[in-house]
């Protein structure tokens, strides 16, 4: 019993500690010049603050719109599937063809309103403050934490904001007071994760971000593959000041959940109902509600509408003749991709979910929340791969192409599924279980009949956030498995790096396809369970 | 076969005098038959990704050999893989048994001894190679090929332009900074270091230097020369898309921005671009391409095969079947790729050389007499030199 949080701790820790071992090792001597680069405090600056900003401003976002319940929110809910899976790389490229210069928006006001008969020279993306990335990390991240907070959002502590109202508070204070701190707690992780993903993402910064400078995970992916190969142990060093800088950027969000906790105290004991402020709020939570789905829409719609777009010119809103000439070239490979994406999905998110639950039900006397689940998370992949790559190499046997991309997707897809399970596992109402086993009901048996199936929510979606997870990974397939594993996302990106809009398109709407199929399946699956008792002492 | 016992009966067929490579490739054609050959090359284009598909069918067909595009972002990623293969020591069975190439990775491969051969002159199609029309085909960024790497496609610098919004476009260097200058926002470059950005500055060099053949030695640190460069670029900059804050990211978002209408001219390293995006319907066919008086910058695309490669025989194979006329004729093929070929046509037989003549060209390509004289690729230091210190003075914006 007691082996499996260590396999699980393990897995956790090794792969990655391994291949930060040798990043520190390879940076170290690097560090001096890093340090010395005059970019270095921009870059920095450019991972913290759309970082933070974006994990805030969703986190407030979800808050407000749990809170208020605008009546949008039902339709946020159904989109949510296709709008988590929508790739991120292709989130970003539907989002600069909604916002750019020469973007649907300029289109759609061009030249009747405008009078512009050419893109204006403005710069409403690559903007030197980040705002851009900003914006599209907020939209791709809120849906997720919303996600995590709905599963996480029982009838009971519906049940508080009822009471609060009795006392006289209004929707969003009163979620505010009494419900969300103990939501909170289940969305600490999430947003963790969220805040961190927003520092050190990539392909976001690259389509959306500065280039003057990059931001700092951009650049260091930009020296790891500079043509020379002499700039890697630049990138090793830059990726362990990345590193600090998240320890630093959860140290400051530790500040300000403290000082968030003290401002609620602070209300709730000073009474503060702050009636004018609901009318307002409600009207805020609507129109967020309203952006989040109007703008991906709008840049999901941009991507299909150019995977079957023929020539379509500036200032035309919608093209002049449509072809399937991209899906006709891309079909094939396609499914051949999805098959393997889909294999892939499936074993790791399979093998993730019994490990975490195994070693949950076994740390259930003594439930830890281990800082270790962070890890992967914190270091940037391009750091730790390649040196994964390399120790694989050193095995004596040679690993599977197959086994080793699994096996790097499940270095990834596991923190979610712990994070995603351990908060609603922890929260089950343990006096359930003492029924059970006052009944004669072994622990196994408590867990088989009871408690997961009362868990079947969460369960389902930590398992399509962990295929959605595995389905969109890059670097693990491309290092791990040496070029010979093609998936769905290996190939997008590899083809976004052409820019081509028809063919990332049509790939990033089959990339979108399969885990909205799973988000689809899972919310459906929250949606038929009835619940027979809370599932939360209140 | 590992590599060390080809290389062997390499040598025992070399010193066996007079009969030549006839049957040592006979050899490696039973050899690559059957085989698998993982061919890492970028897959940031689907024209290109189709073409080497079809090759890939071709190879299968006449030769057994099976062929798989590993699609790369960046072909720096296998040459990564390699360099952590051969840290391992693992000198057979490697990943990649085919990688498209050239210029620095090609020389910093060739440096750390990651590559297999001498092949190229090796290969039956290798007697086709203009090798003397197309110095480019054995000299890559200066750096000689020596047989580990075989050329496939001949790319030049050419610039194109809407004809129907801009019907004389400047044609040099100078004019073009001077219409710059005239229609603010309407140009500008991919960011260095990306490939096609530093050959845009490599040819502003060219147009500035009283003497350009000291292109073809090795850079100094901090070169004097390039004081003229970043004078240039000084004034240019506040003239160009967005005053510069911001760049397209490489040739792909180049083409877009004038594919959007938000650029006037935009230039491509494939005199063949234009036309071939005209018939994927993607640019209007009023585009056309011109190159700049005095010429314009010019080298060839390689293959080449790691030294551990786990199909070398195979690899070989595929190399050879990309000199193959009828290849060539296909990837020059507007409405496939718009490739230069690297062969010399005085060497075909008349039925090869019709296949190439019949090829449609397109209607934005030049003729090769329009094309004009081509200018060499300056020593790697240089593109080297103008990155870094690029990166120094525009990197960071104001």
């Amino acid at each position: 019993m007691k082996a499996a949080p260590l396999i699980l701790r393990g897995f956790l820790a090794l792969p990655v500690g391994l291949g930060l071992g040798l990043t520190v090792a390879q940076g170290l001597g690097q560090l001096p010049k890093v340090l010395a680069w005059p970019g270095l405090l921009r870059a920095c600056l450019l991972s913290l603050g759309p970082g933070m900003a974006a994990a805030l401003i969703s986190l407030g976002l979800v808050g407000l719109i749990l809170g208020a319940q605008p009546r949008s929110l039902g339709l946020l809910e159904r989109l949510l599937a296709p709008l988590l899976a929508l790739p991120h790389a292709a989130a970003a490229l539907g989002l600069a063809f909604v916002i750019a210069p020469s973007g649907w928006i300029v289109r759609a006001l061009s030249p009747w309103a405008t009078g512009w008969q050419v893109p204006p020279d403005v710069m409403t993306l690559n903007d030197p403050w980040g705002l851009a990335l900003t914006l599209g990390l907020v939209l791709k991240e809120a849906p997720f934490l919303l996600l995590m907070g709905l599963a996480a959002l029982t009838p009971a502590l519906r049940q508080r904001q009822r009471v609060a109202a009795t006392l006289g508070y209004g929707r969003v204070m009163g979620f505010a007071l009494v419900v969300w701190p103990s939501l909170y707690a289940s969305l600490r992780l999430p947003v963790l994760a969220v805040l961190v993903y927003g520092m050190t993402t990539v392909d976001m910064a690259l389509i959306l971000g500065p280039s003057l400078p990059y931001s700092l995970s951009a650049q260091i992916s930009l020296w790891q593959s500079a043509a020379s190969l002499t700039q890697q142990d630049l990138a090793a060093a830059a990726a362990l000041v990345q590193a600090g800088l998240v320890v630093a950027a959860l140290t400051l969000w530790r500040g300000i959940e403290v000082s968030g906790a003290a401002l609620r105290q602070a209300l709730t004991f000073a009474g503060i109902r702050a009636p004018w402020a609901e009318r307002g709020l409600a009207l805020l939570a609507k129109g967020a509600s309203l952006a989040l789905i109007v703008v991906p829409v709008l840049g999901l719609a941009g991507l299909a509408l150019w995977s079957i777009a023929g020539l379509w010119r500036f200032p035309q809103a919608l093209p002049s003749h449509l072809t399937l000439k991209a899906w006709a070239e891309a079909g094939p490979a396609v499914l051949q991709a999805s098959a393997t994406s889909v294999v892939l999905a499936l074993g790791v998110t399979g093998a993730c979910l019994t490990l975490t639950l195994w070693a949950l039900q076994a740390e259930a006397a003594t439930p830890r929340r281990s800082a270790l689940v962070f890890l992967p998370l914190i270091v940037p992949q391009i750091v730790v791969l390649p040196g994964i790559a390399t120790a694989l190499l050193h095995l004596p046997v040679s690993l599977p192409p197959l086994l080793a991309v699994a096996l790097g997707h499940a270095i990834y897809v596991l923190p979610y599924v712990v994070l995603g399970l351990s908060g609603p596992f922890a929260s089950w109402n343990p006096h359930l279980g003492h029924i059970g086993a006052s009944l004669g009901a072994r622990p196994w048996r408590i867990l088989w009949r009871l408690r997961l199936p009362m868990l079947a929510g969460p369960l389902a979606a930590t398992a399509a956030v962990g295929f959605a997870v595995s389905i969109g990974q890059y670097l693990p397939t491309l290092l791990l498995g040496g070029g010979r594993i093609v998936t769905l996302t290996s190939e997008a990106v590899a083809l976004s790096s052409g820019g081509n809009r028809r063919i990332v398109g049509a790939y990033g709407l089959a990339q979108a396809f399969w885990p909205g199929l799973a988000f689809a399946l899972a919310s459906a699956l929250q949606r038929a369970r009835t619940l027979p008792f809370g599932n939360r002492p209140s | 076969m590992n590599r060390r016992e080809f290389g062997g009966l390499g040598l025992a067929a070399a010193l066996w005098a007079g009969r030549g490579w006839a049957g040592d490739w006979a050899r490696v054609v039973a050899d690559a038959k059957g085989q698998e050959v993982f061919f890492h090359a970028w897959g940031g284009d689907p024209k290109i990704n189709a073409f080497i598909a079809w090759v890939g069918d071709e190879a299968l067909a006449r030769f057994g050999v099976t062929l798989s595009h590993v699609k790369l972002a960046a072909t720096s990623d296998a040459v990564a893989r390699v360099q952590a293969e051969q840290a391992a020591g693992k000198t057979s069975g490697g990943a990649v048994d085919l990688v498209w190439i050239n210029g620095e990775n090609f020389a910093a491969m060739k440096r750390a001894g990651m590559l297999y051969g001498p092949f190229a002159q090796n290969l039956p199609n290798w007697a086709l190679v203009d090798t003397v029309g197309k110095p480019a085909t054995m000299t890559d960024f200066t750096e000689p090929t020596q047989g580990f790497e075989s050329p496939w496609a001949m790319a030049q610098l050419v610039f194109e332009h809407d004809s129907a919004k801009l019907s004389a476009p400047p044609k040099s260097i100078l004019a073009l900074a001077d219409w710059a200058k005239a229609n603010p926002g309407r140009f500008t470059y991919p960011q260095p270091p990306d490939y096609l950005g530093l050959t845009f500055l490599k040819q502003v060099l060219y147009a500035l230097l009283p003497d350009p053949a000291i292109l073809q030695h090795p850079a100094a640190n901090a070169d004097p020369a390039l004081a003229e460069l970043w004078a240039f670029l000084d004034t240019l900059h506040p003239h160009l898309w967005r005053q510069a804050k911001a760049y397209p990211a490489n040739e792909a978002a180049l083409g877009q921005l004038l594919a959007d209408d938000e650029v006037d001219i935009s230039f491509a390293f494939n005199p063949g671009r234009a036309s071939a995006e005209i018939a994927a319907g993607t640019l209007p066919d009023t585009v056309r391409t011109f190159v700049l008086s005095g010429g314009t910058i010019a080298n060839a695309s390689f293959v080449a095969i790691p030294f551990n490669a786990s199909a070398a025989a195979g690899a070989q194979v595929v190399a050879n079947l990309l000199l193959d006329p009828a290849v060539q004729a296909r990837a020059q093929d507007a409405s496939v790729l718009g490739f230069q070929t690297v062969l010399n046509m005085a060497a075909l037989t008349p039925t090869e050389l019709a296949v190439f003549t019949n090829a449609p060209r397109g209607p934005a390509t030049l003729s090769p007499a329009e094309l004009g004289p081509t200018l060499l690729e300056p020593h790697a230091t240089w593109m080297t030199q103008i990155s870094a210190e690029w990166s120094a003075r525009y990197g960071l914006a104001p």
